[in-house]
């Protein structure tokens, strides 16, 4: 098996996510699928900062434990991390910084060699990471050109002058896959609402949503997106319903304090019938919890959030490839049901970065919505069968375009009377029973792993990688719901038949999807819950499984 | 086509209401629009929640009943994705000065192209009687019944210092002028604000009070912004004193939604640019 992990570690401001990307490259380059998980505290500099890069022959989304190679920036890497190196662990250090550990690299005296700065220390690193993992001078030379956005032949210089110096002690055997597309949750998540025909995206910034927010304003221009930042999320919220109004497509993103802000804007688009995506990528809560840490705490909350009673989609996906497809899909449904929509994300999924199969991944494009055909009164709550009444925008000629946060008739005005209320509650609530029905043509529930096995892991978002992991190797097989509202009940129940033993597994404290799945008569037998904002890592879940099992 | 400006729904104000001749003087102003043939298709009407909000039911225009104190992020978004369209915002004192102040005060910093009205009539109606952020010092309503411990705030005042690009005062039993300053904010490029008083027929009838303070404004120069300031201070919301209508200040500048643009592209070229970065991450 080809597989192989490397973890660099340093200060904060050290650069260790772009340096972390840059290894990423290199594993890409030589035919690895791609994981990398970055942890790092809630400051700006200092603290200790570390990626974990996987590279592997099959598909994943997850790290083991132990690392075959550590690059340590400071010495600091190799104290925190004593506990994941074995005696095969290589070991990649700057000498002037840490004590005999390793091969160490003389950073210092490169640098002054070539006259480079000091940012350009991690090339060295990166340089006899190449090196003692057998990667060609080429493929460095490669990475760096496409992936170092200036000085590229000084940053060269620096690794090639540590490649020399190092000793080919670990070579990694090439894998079989031509370079992939390396993306994080966030940027799939961007790239998905895009291909949905995203007009405006609308955010304040809060980690772990904020990636996204910048992602959509660089490459705004390129494309055809405007972004704003408003003054709080409550804006933010009620400009993106404005701009629905108006006909443009719109999403916001946020975490869960951010999302508490909204709420009152999302019982809004509820009851006024306005299309919107909103991704909520949760970290640890409650409150400000833990700023930069994962956690899966807000399904209930987003199942429920704000008042009143109204359809809503619900997508929560497992790695960015299906973040892309089903954002695309998520911004599709709410134009065609005129509904809010979420994507529900978490900080491992947000910020991980994973490998794109474009074979597999499925076609997206832009659905346009019903519209109206411009004859007669128009009424922007016709009640039709569906429920889902045709839409006109301000500019198109008499129209009148009433919108209505109020209890109102068919054409948007203010009405109080029961039989008023009654008729559009219902054809409020119709527009579920439409997108239930349509949702069965989705793939709403992925099994994997062995679909036989009597014993299942339940799970949903990120810790889907980690479940796909340790089942293929206790023999489990995994069911993962990605819509979980509308509840895909029918999908859910064909996946857990033949199955006695159903083990919910979720970064939570009380087992969310595990409650939702009871609501519906599914119950799950046991539950492994982690709550302290790191990952479930498989050797964690290996372990808490073997002491259940047996 | 000239459509019929008023909608059959039945009016549910007081009688006496202020909100009347801000109705009418909206209509007038709408009719004023399609004689100079503007199409009122294009125009967009943005309410929040309160007694002056139904004014959306009752006017034959597109409009969006928002959410307390959420009008103005509301029609920032509609100007933002239809620049071509005229939004007008109608919002309550207890909207725009206590609900959502943050929005008021971002509108004016940011210049966005939306006229802003202030159905400011110092009184919470529609929750039957309580103080605003305008009510005067130690006014009693059914929240603070020994009188209120805080000082109202200077809304000219507040716009002033926040960069709104028009800002203008108006009274709802002159209505002529009314429905001028609506016209400029309208035509004015950036964000106008205009604070209507009015009365509230039932909690704070003070029409008496209002008619023998006011006065227009005139040999006053609204580009000069330290003499619209003084302007602004004659009269605190509080004291008594003169009461000036009109225009206080008035200045040119690049609107918001001018400056963010407009990055549309059609979509062949999204795919294409999807498809480069794409490549550019491998």
């Amino acid at each position: 098996m080809k597989d192989v992990s490397v973890l660099i570690g340093g200060k904060a401001g050290d650069g260790i996510n772009s340096a972390g990307s840059l290894v990423a490259y290199l594993l890409n380059h030589i035919g690895y699928n791609i994981y990398l998980y970055f942890d790092y505290p809630s400051l700006i500099r200092g603290g200790h900062n570390f990626a974990i890069i996987r590279g592997s022959e099959k598909s994943i989304g997850t790290c083991w434990d132990q690392v075959d190679f550590l690059l340590a920036l400071n010495q600091e890497t190799i104290e925190r991390h004593a506990d994941k190196c074995t005696r095969e662990t290589v070991i990649i250090s700057n000498a002037d910084l840490v004590k005999a550990a390793g091969q160490g690299i003389l950073v210092n005296a490169i640098l002054k060699v070539e006259n480079a700065p000091e940012i350009m220390r991690n090339s060295a690193i990166i340089g006899g990471f190449a090196k003692a993992a057998g990667i060609e001078w080429d493929v460095v030379t490669a990475v760096f050109q496409d992936h170092i956005p200036k000085v590229v032949d000084l940053n060269l210089k620096v690794a090639k002058r540590a490649y020399v110096q190092v000793g080919k002690v670990h070579p990694l055997i090439p894998g079989p896959n031509p370079p992939r597309t390396l993306l994080t949750g966030n940027e799939a998540i961007g790239l998905g609402l895009v291909k949905g025909g995203l007009d405006t995206y609308v955010s304040y910034p809060m980690t772990p949503s904020s990636s996204l927010l910048h992602f959509l304003a660089e490459q705004q221009e390129k494309f055809g997106v405007t972004v704003v930042h408003p003054e709080n999320e409550i804006a933010v919220i009620l400009m993106a319903l404005g701009c629905a109004y108006a006909g443009k497509r719109s999403a916001v993103g946020t975490s869960g304090g951010g999302f508490c802000l909204m709420t009152e804007g999302l019982s809004l688009a509820g009851m006024a019938e306005l299309p919107l995506v909103l991704v909520v990528s949760q970290r640890t809560g409650p409150s400000t919890g833990l700023p930069t840490y994962t956690g899966q705490s807000d399904l209930q909350f987003t199942l429920y959030a704000g008042q009143g009673e109204y359809p809503r989609l619900i997508v929560a996906p497992g790695d960015a490839q299906e973040s892309m497809y089903w954002s695309a899909v998520a911004m599709n449904v709410a134009w065609k049901y005129q509904i809010p929509a979420f994507i529900l994300a978490d900080k491992t999924l947000s910020e991980g970065t994973y490998s794109i199969d474009s074979a597999t991944i499925p076609e997206m494009q832009k659905i346009d919505p019903i519209i109206w055909s411009g004859t007669g009164q128009y009424l922007r709550y016709a009640d039709i069968p569906s429920g889902i009444s045709p839409l006109a925008f301000p500019g198109m000629i008499d129209a009148v375009i009433k919108v209505n946060s109020y209890a109102h008739d068919e054409s948007g005005i203010t009405i109080e009377d029961a039989d008023h209320v009654r008729l559009m509650t219902k054809k409020r609530m119709r527009k579920e029973e439409g997108l239930t029905k349509e949702m069965l043509q989705y793939p709403c529930v992925n099994v994997s792993g062995n679909p036989d096995a009597s014993t299942a892991l339940l799970c949903w978002g990120s810790p889907k990688g980690v479940c796909n992991e340790i089942a293929a190797i206790l023999g489990l097989r995994v069911i993962q719901p990605i819509v979980l509202s509308p509840f895909p009940l029918i999908q859910l129940q064909q996946a857990v038949r033949g199955v006695q033993r159903l083990i919910a597994v979720e970064e939570n404290a009380t087992g969310q999807l595990a409650a939702l799945a009871e609501q519906h008569g599914i119950v799950p037998d046991e539950r492994i819950l982690r709550y302290d904002g790191r990952p479930f890592s498989p050797d964690y879940l290996i372990e808490k499984i073997s002491e259940m099992v047996i | 086509m000239t459509r019929q400006l008023v909608t059959d729904t039945q009016n549910t104000w007081c009688p006496g209401c202020g909100n009347f001749s801000i109705q009418h003087t909206l209509k007038n102003v709408f009719a004023a629009m399609e004689e100079e043939g503007k199409s009122l298709d294009d125009v967009v009407l943005v309410s929040g929640i309160g007694c002056h909000a139904k004014i959306v039911d009752y006017l034959n225009v597109n409009t969006f009943y928002s959410i307390h104190g959420r009008t103005i992020p509301v029609a920032t978004g509609i100007k933002l994705a239809n620049p071509n369209l005229t939004v007008i915002c109608c919002s309550g004192d207890g909207d725009s000065y206590a609900e959502g102040l943050d929005h008021l005060i971002f509108a004016a910093k940011r210049n966005i192209d939306i006229t802003v009205l202030i159905h400011n009539n110092r009184v919470y109606g529609l929750t039957t009687g309580q103080y605003t952020p305008t009510s005067p010092l130690g006014f009693k309503g059914k929240s603070t019944p020994s009188g209120t411990a805080e000082y109202p705030l200077n809304p000219i005042e507040l716009m002033l210092a926040s960069g709104a690009t028009y800002v203008a005062r108006g009274y709802t039993r002159k209505m002529d002028q009314l429905k001028n300053l609506v016209l400029e904010g309208i035509a004015h490029k950036g964000f106008a604000f205009i604070d209507v008083l009015q009365i509230c027929a039932t909690f704070f009838p003070v029409s008496d009070y209002y008619s023998s303070r006011v006065y227009e404004l005139s040999d006053h120069n609204r580009t000069d912004f330290e003499s619209a300031c003084t302007k602004a201070r004659e009269w605190d919301y509080n004291s008594d004193a003169k009461i000036a209508l009109g225009t206080f200040f008035e200045r040119s500048l690049p609107s918001f939604d001018e400056k963010m643009g407009q990055h549309r592209i059609n979509a062949a070229e999204r795919e294409r640019a999807i498809q480069e970065f794409l490549i550019t991450r491998t």
